[in-house]
C-alpha cells in the first residue's frame, strides 16, 4: 500500500526531502511517489511525512484513494464558503 | 514658480531635501557599525534606494508553515515572494543569473533569497547559492527573508557567508493572536495546528532574532498589519523586537482579495486603509526607524527597488551571456563610488530647499500638510508616465518640510490587458490606490486619466518632469498654498468657504 500524489500538486518540493524512504521524485506535470518504495512511513514516523508537510489539500491520496488532507483541513476555509466565494468571483 | 529654480540651484539633481534628511535623522541614533551597513542599502536607506538596487532569486520552493494571507499556488503579495509557478532556479542557475545581472546593472548591490517558500526550509539550495556567490562575486551582499521557524538551527551557517541582513516576518508575539494567523506549522516531523503551532513559531522567531543580534547581524522585522487580528498588537511587537536588537521594523498592509484564494481573501478579511496603516506606522516609529519605503517587492524582482527588469534576464537569455566578472567588478566599483559621491553631495545639501521654501511661502498660521503621489523609476527624479506607474511614492508636504511617507502598489495582480478587465477598471484601481493624496506628479499623463483624477479630487501634474522629487513636491505644495489650500474639513463639506 502506498500514498499517491495527484494533479493538484503544485510542485513545491516540500515533501521530497522529508520522505524517509526516498520514494518521492520530481516529475512533470507533478511530483510522484514510487509506490514500490513508499512505506507509509511505517516504522519511521507516526504520521506520513509527505502528508504532514504538503500545503495543498487533495494533492496526496491515502492508500484508500481518499484525500489525505481533506478540503478545509489545511487552510481552515470551510468548503461551503470556498464554493460561495468561487461562485461570487465567477459571477463578476 | 521661483521655488523650483531655487531647488534646482541647491542640488543640481537628485533628491536634496528633507525626505532624505529625514532618512539620515532616522538612522542617526544607530551605532556607527550599523549605520555604515545601511547607509547605502537599497532596502533601508531612503536616499540610497534611488541609486542602488537589489534582486531576488527564487531558489527556495518549500515552506514549513502556512500563513492565512498566503496561497502556495500563487505569488504571495504579502511576503514579497513569487508563487511556486514562477521561474524556480537551481543554485547553479541562480548564481549564473545573479552574475549576469550584476555585470549589467552596476547598481545591483544586494541579492536576496525570499522564496517562493522559506529559504531556511530549503537549506541546501539556499546555502549552496550563498556559498558560490560569496566565492565568485564577493562584492555582492546577501540577504534572506524567513518566517523564522528554522532560524535558530541555521544561524551558524548563515554567519559563514557574506550575509548583509536577515529579515524575519513576525506578525505577533502572543500565541492567541498567532493562532488566527497561522493555521499550521511542520515541526519535528509533525504537522502542528492552532495555538500550539503559533507558540512554537513565536519562540523560534524570538530566539533566532536574539541569536543574530548577538552576532552583530542586521535584523529587520516585517509585520503584516491585519485589522482586527494583530493591529492593536503590533505596537507591542515593535517594542519587543527592537529591545531584542532588530534595527528596523517594517509594517506592511495586509493584501487580501478573494481571487488570491487565501484564507483571509476568501473569508473577507479586509486590509488596513492607508490612514490606518500610516497611523500604526507612526505609533510604532517612536525613536525607532520604520522603513517607510519598502515596496513589498516581488521576491524575484530585478532592478531598482520596485522596478522589475526580470524580462531582460530570463534563464535562456542568461545562459547565452558570456561574462567576465573580474572586469565587471571594476566597473561596478566605479559606478558605486560615483553614486556614493552623488549621494554624499546630495546629503550635504540637506535642508537648503526646505529652509528657503518655508521662508518663501510665509505660511499664514499653519497650513495643513498634503499627501502627494509621485511616479518615478528611480534616480530621485519625476520620470515616469502616469499610465506606466505600477507604484507611487507618497510624500507629505507641509509648511516646514517634505517628508517621504511610503509606497503604494497599484495592484500586484494586475499586469494590464486581459488579466484585469477593461482599462477603466485599471484606472479606477490606480485612483483608489491614491486614496488620500491630493496631487499626483508624473512626467506625462493622458487626457482621460487627467479628467478622472480631477473628478476624484486629485490634481494631476506633469509640469515637473525630470525634476528632483522633493523640490517638485515642495513647489506644487507652495502653489496649492498660494491658491488657497482649503482645510480638510472644509474641503469635504464642499465649497462652503469659497462661496
Ligand atoms: S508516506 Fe512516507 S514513505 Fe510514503 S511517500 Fe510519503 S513520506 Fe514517503
Ligand atoms: S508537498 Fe504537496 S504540493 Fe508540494 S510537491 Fe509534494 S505533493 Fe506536491
Amino acid at each position: 500500500m502506498a500514498y499517491e500524489i495527484i494533479e493538484s500538486c503544485v510542485n513545491c518540493w516540500a515533501c521530497e526531502p522529508v520522505c524517509p524512504s526516498k520514494a518521492i521524485y520530481e516529475a512533470r506535470p507533478h511530483f510522484l511517489i514510487d509506490a514500490k518504495k513508499c512505506t507509509e512511513c511505517d516504522g519511521d514516523y507516526a504520521d506520513p511525512q509527505c502528508v504532514s508537510i504538503c500545503p495543498i489539500e487533495g494533492a496526496i491520496l491515502d492508500p484508500f484513494g481518499e484525500w489525505a488532507n481533506p478540503a478545509g483541513a489545511l487552510t481552515g476555509i470551510p468548503p461551503e464558503r470556498m464554493r460561495e466565494a468561487m461562485a461570487e468571483i465567477q459571477a463578476r | 514658480m521661483e521655488l523650483k529654480v531655487i531647488g534646482q540651484e541647491a542640488s543640481g539633481g537628485g533628491c536634496s531635501s528633507s525626505g532624505c534628511g529625514g532618512g539620515s535623522e532616522q538612522i542617526a541614533h544607530l551605532p556607527d557599525s550599523i549605520r555604515d551597513k545601511i547607509k547605502d542599502h537599497p532596502c533601508f536607506s531612503e536616499d540610497a534606494h534611488h541609486h542602488f538596487a537589489r534582486m531576488h532569486v527564487a531558489v527556495a520552493p518549500a515552506c514549513n508553515i502556512q500563513c492565512h494571507y498566503c496561497n502556495r499556488k500563487y505569488d504571495c503579495s504579502n511576503e514579497s515572494r513569487p508563487g511556486v509557478v514562477s521561474e524556480l532556479l537551481g543554485p547553479d542557475q541562480a548564481v549564473k543569473k545573479v552574475i549576469a545581472v550584476a555585470a549589467n546593472i552596476p547598481q545591483m548591490t544586494v541579492l536576496g533569497i525570499a522564496g517562493p517558500g522559506d529559504p531556511l526550509a530549503n537549506p541546501e539550495r539556499t546555502f549552496e547559492t550563498f556559498r558560490q556567490l560569496t566565492d565568485k562575486a564577493p562584492d555582492i551582499k546577501l540577504c534572506v527573508s524567513t518566517n523564522g521557524l528554522s532560524l535558530p538551527e541555521h544561524v551558524d551557517e548563515l554567519c559563514k557567508h557574506n550575509i548583509d541582513h536577515v529579515t524575519i516576518t513576525i506578525n505577533c508575539i502572543d500565541p492567541d493572536v498567532g493562532a488566527k494567523i497561522y493555521p499550521w506549522i511542520f515541526w519535528k516531523n509533525r504537522r502542528i495546528k492552532g495555538r500550539k503551532a503559533a507558540e512554537i513559531l513565536i519562540e523560534q522567531q524570538q530566539k533566532g532574532l536574539e541569536m543574530l543580534a548577538k552576532r552583530g547581524v542586521l535584523v529587520k522585522v516585517n509585520s503584516v498589519m491585519i485589522p482586527g487580528v494583530n493591529d492593536q498588537h503590533l505596537e507591542e511587537v515593535s517594542k519587543v523586537v527592537k529591545a531584542k536588537g532588530a534595527f528596523l521594523h517594517n509594517v506592511m498592509p495586509l493584501i487580501a482579495e478573494a481571487e488570491h484564494g487565501t484564507f483571509y481573501g476568501i473569508m473577507g478579511q479586509r486590509g488596513p486603509t492607508h490612514e490606518e496603516l500610516q497611523e500604526l506606522q507612526d505609533k510604532c516609529a517612536g525613536d525607532m526607524n520604520m522603513m517607510r519605503h519598502c515596496r513589498q517587492c516581488r521576491a524575484d524582482a530585478v532592478g531598482m527597488l520596485g522596478e522589475d527588469r526580470g524580462d531582460e534576464f530570463t534563464m535562456d537569455k542568461v545562459e547565452d551571456m558570456h561574462i567576465d566578472y573580474e572586469a565587471a567588478m571594476v566597473k561596478r566599483a566605479e559606478y558605486q563610488q560615483a553614486a556614493l559621491a552623488t549621494l554624499e553631495a546630495q546629503r550635504n545639501h540637506t535642508g537648503e530647499t526646505f529652509v528657503s521654501l518655508a521662508s518663501l511661502i510665509k505660511p499664514k498660521k499653519e497650513t495643513r500638510p498634503v499627501l502627494m503621489a509621485v511616479a518615478t523609476t528611480g534616480g530621485g527624479v519625476i520620470n515616469q508616465h502616469f499610465g506606466h506607474a505600477r507604484e507611487f511614492l507618497i510624500y507629505e508636504a507641509s509648511a516646514n518640510d517634505v517628508r517621504f511617507i511610503g509606497h503604494r502598489k497599484v495592484d500586484l495582480y494586475c499586469s494590464g490587458g486581459d488579466t484585469c478587465g477593461d482599462a477603466e477598471t485599471v484606472l479606477q484601481k490606480i485612483i483608489r490606490s491614491l486614496d488620500g493624496c491630493e496631487a499626483v506628479l508624473c512626467s506625462k499623463i493622458g487626457f482621460e486619466p487627467w479628467g478622472q483624477l480631477e473628478e476624484a479630487g486629485i490634481i494631476p501634474n506633469g509640469e515637473h518632469a525630470m525634476e528632483p522629487i522633493e523640490e517638485a513636491v515642495a513647489a506644487v505644495y507652495a502653489e496649492m498654498v498660494a491658491n488657497g489650500l482649503p482645510d480638510k474639513g472644509e474641503e469635504k463639506t464642499g465649497l462652503r468657504m469659497g462661496a
